[in-house]
C-alpha cells in the first residue's frame, strides 16, 4: 500500500441507474455532473476544469455522436477540450485511464472523467445488435455470434474444464441483486432468490436471463487534480495508486483461453505493481459483471482466488458484504445497471463513495484500499484502477 | 495459388465461394494465419503465400443461441463454437446438423462451405458452418 498517489479523486457523481423515460444521454449526464459540482463546492468548474474525457459506446442508440463536445455543452462548460472516449462497454474505465494521462501530462490540474449511455429506448434486438459491434466483426458478427454468445462460451469453457456449475454461476447473479438491495441508484433493487435465477430464460446456454447484466439508462463522473492540490478543493480526497489498461485478440477465438481475460491479468498486473498492493490486500473491487461467468473469471484474473476456484470463492460467501473481500457492493453491472459507457466511472463512484464512509448501507467496514475493473468488449480492452483512502 | 490475390479477409471469403479453405503462410517465420493479417502478429513480415487448410478439427468450446439481432431472428436457437481445425488455427462459426444434445467439447466437426445469402448489402461473403 506503498504506491505513491498518480492523481486523487476530489468529487464524484452518479445519475440514478434504469430506465430514464423522455430523457436523453447529455440530460442524464447533467444529473451526474450536478452531484458532482455540488459534492465540490470549492471547486469553480467554469475557471478550474480544463478537460474531460467522456467514456461513450454507440452513436446507434441516440442517433448522437460527438459525445465530448456535447456533454460540455451541456453541463455549462463550453470551451473546454472534451474528447470522447470508446473502447466499448469499457470506454469510461479507458476514460480514466486518459484522464489520469492529462492530470500526469501537467497540461491540465483539473479534469472530468465520465461516460454516458441511454439504451433503455431500443429493442432488445437493437440492443443486442448494437453492443455486439464491441465483437469482431467478419468472424464473430457476420456468424450470428452475440454477445452473451460469447460468455456463454466462455461458461461452456470454465464448466468443462473446472467443473464449475450453473448453480455457482448464478449465485454472482443472487449476490449483486442483494447489493443492489441497498443502492437506492440501482436499476434493480429486490431479492433475487437463485430458484429464479435456475428458472429463467437461456438467453445463450448456459447462460440464462438473470446471468445478464441489464439494459440501462445512465452516466456517471468523477473529477480528478494532481495529489498535491486535492486539499485545496476537499478534506476528503481519494487518491488513484495503480492504473493498468491492456488489450487482446478482438475476436475470442485467437485468444489463448477461454477461461481467462489476458487482458485483465495484464491491467491488473501493471495496477498492482505500480500501487504496491498485492491482492490480498484489496478491502473491496467493483468489477465487469457484464455477464455472471465474467465476475467469476475476474476474481481469477485478479487473483482474488486460484485458477479455476471462482465457483469456490462464491460458494465460500466470501465476496459477499460482510466477506473477506465483498465485490460489488453497488450492485454491479447486474442489479445497479450497465449504460456500457457510463459503467468505468460508475465503478469509481462506488470505489470513492467506499472510501469516503458515503456508501450508507452497504459501507465496507474500515476501507484503506478499493479496485476497480472495467472490460471492454470479451475482452479485447480492460482496465483496473487501485485505489487508496487519505491517511 | 496466385500469389497476386491480396491477403485480405474479402478474399479470405471469395475463397471461401470457391469452396476453399485457404490461410496466409508467413514465409519469414511460416506461421499460418487464418483469417490472413495485413503483417504477420510474430515476426511483422508482409510477405506471404496462400496455402489449402484443412476444413477438419474439433470442437473446443460453444455455445447455444436464443436471443439474436433481428438478422439471425428465423434461426434461433442455433448453435456456434469454436473450433481448432488440424493444422491448429482456430475459427468460430455456427454449427449445423447436431442437436443440443448432440454437442460436446472434443466433437469432431468438418467446416461445409454454405451459400452466400443474396442481400445487397455489404458484406457480400460466403457464410461457412461447421458439421459433424
Amino acid at each position: 500500500m506503498n504506491g505513491k498517489p498518480l492523481v486523487s479523486i476530489i468529487s464524484a457523481g452518479m445519475s440514478k441507474f434504469g430506465k430514464q423515460e423522455g430523457l436523453l444521454g447529455r440530460e442524464i449526464f447533467g444529473q451526474a455532473a450536478s452531484e458532482a459540482f455540488g459534492r465540490c463546492p470549492k471547486l469553480d468548474p467554469k475557471k478550474e476544469v480544463k478537460a474531460m474525457f467522456i467514456g461513450h459506446m454507440g452513436e446507434s442508440y441516440e442517433h448522437q455522436g460527438h459525445m465530448g463536445s456535447t456533454i460540455a455543452d451541456w453541463i455549462g462548460l463550453r470551451g473546454i477540450a472534451a474528447t470522447r472516449v470508446e473502447a466499448a462497454c469499457g470506454s469510461s474505465g479507458v476514460a480514466l485511464r486518459t484522464g489520469i494521462y492529462a492530470v500526469l501530462s501537467g497540461l491540465s490540474d483539473v479534469v472530468i472523467v465520465g461516460g454516458v449511455e441511454k439504451m433503455t429506448h431500443r429493442t432488445t434486438a437493437e440492443v443486442t445488435e448494437y453492443l455486439a459491434m464491441a465483437a469482431d466483426y467478419p468472424f464473430e458478427q457476420f456468424h450470428g455470434i452475440t454477445f452473451p454468445g460469447l460468455f456463454a462460451m466462455m461458461a461452456t469453457a470454465h464448466m468443462h474444464s473446472y467443473g464449475t456449475t450453473e448453480q455457482q454461476i448464478g449465485k454472482v447473479a443472487v449476490k449483486n441483486h442483494h447489493h443492489g438491495t441497498l443502492n437506492p441508484k440501482a436499476q434493480i433493487q429486490k431479492e433475487v432468490p437463485l430458484e429464479t435465477v435456475m428458472a429463467s430464460k437461456y438467453v445463450a446456454w448456459p447462460l440464462k436471463l438473470y446471468d445478464c447484466s441489464l439494459i440501462t439508462d445512465g452516466a456517471s463522473c468523477i473529477i480528478l487534480t494532481k495529489p498535491e492540490l486535492a486539499k485545496k478543493y476537499t478534506d476528503q480526497p481519494v487518491h488513484i495508486i495503480g492504473s493498468g489498461q491492456a488489450t487482446d485478440a478482438i475476436g475470442l477465438y485467437e485468444r489463448q483461453s477461454f477461461t481467462s481475460l489476458q487482458s485483465t491479468k495484464l491491467a491488473a498486473s501493471a495496477a498492482y505493481e505500480m500501487a504496491q498492493v498485492k491482492p490480498d490486500q484489496v478491502d473491496l473491487a467493483e468489477v465487469h459483471d457484464c455477464f455472471t461467468i465474467a465476475e467469476l473469471i475476474t476474481y481469477e484474473d485478479l487473483g482474488f482466488c486460484k485458477v479455476g476456484e471462482g465457483g469456490k470463492l462464491i460458494d465460500s460467501g466470501n465476496t459477499k458484504l460482510g466477506g473477506l473481500i465483498p465485490v460489488n457492493t453497488s450492485g454491479g453491472l447486474k442489479a445497479k445497471g450497465h449504460p456500457v459507457g457510463a459503467t468505468g466511472t460508475a465503478q469509481a463512484y462506488e470505489v470513492y463513495l467506499q472510501l469516503t464512509d458515503q456508501a450508507e448501507k452497504r459501507q465496507v467496514k474500515d476501507a484503506q484500499v478499493g479496485l476497480s475493473h472495467n472490460v471492454g468488449g470479451s475482452g479485447a480492452t480492460a482496465s483496473v484502477h487501485i485505489y487508496r483512502r487519505d491517511q | 495459388m496466385s500469389a497476386l490475390e491480396p491477403f485480405t479477409i474479402e478474399q479470405f471469403y471469395k475463397f471461401l465461394g470457391q469452396c476453399k479453405l485457404m490461410a496466409g503462410k508467413c514465409q519469414k517465420c511460416g506461421k499460418i494465419h487464418l483469417p490472413p493479417r495485413p503483417l504477420c502478429d510474430n515476426c511483422f513480415s508482409t510477405d506471404f503465400e496462400w496455402v489449402n487448410v484443412s476444413g477438419k478439427g474439433k470442437l473446443l468450446t460453444y455455445t447455444v443461441i436464443n436471443i439474436a439481432p433481428a438478422q439471425f431472428q428465423a434461426l434461433i436457437p442455433y448453435a456456434v463454437g469454436i473450433v481448432q481445425l488440424e493444422n491448429g488455427v482456430k475459427i468460430p462459426g455456427m454449427i449445423q446438423g447436431v442437436t443440443q444434445e448432440q454437442l460436446k467439447i472434443g466433437m469432431e466437426l468438418t467446416l461445409d462451405f454454405g451459400t452466400c445469402n443474396t442481400t445487397q448489402q455489404w458484406p457480400q461473403w460466403q457464410r461457412y458452418c461447421f458439421k459433424p
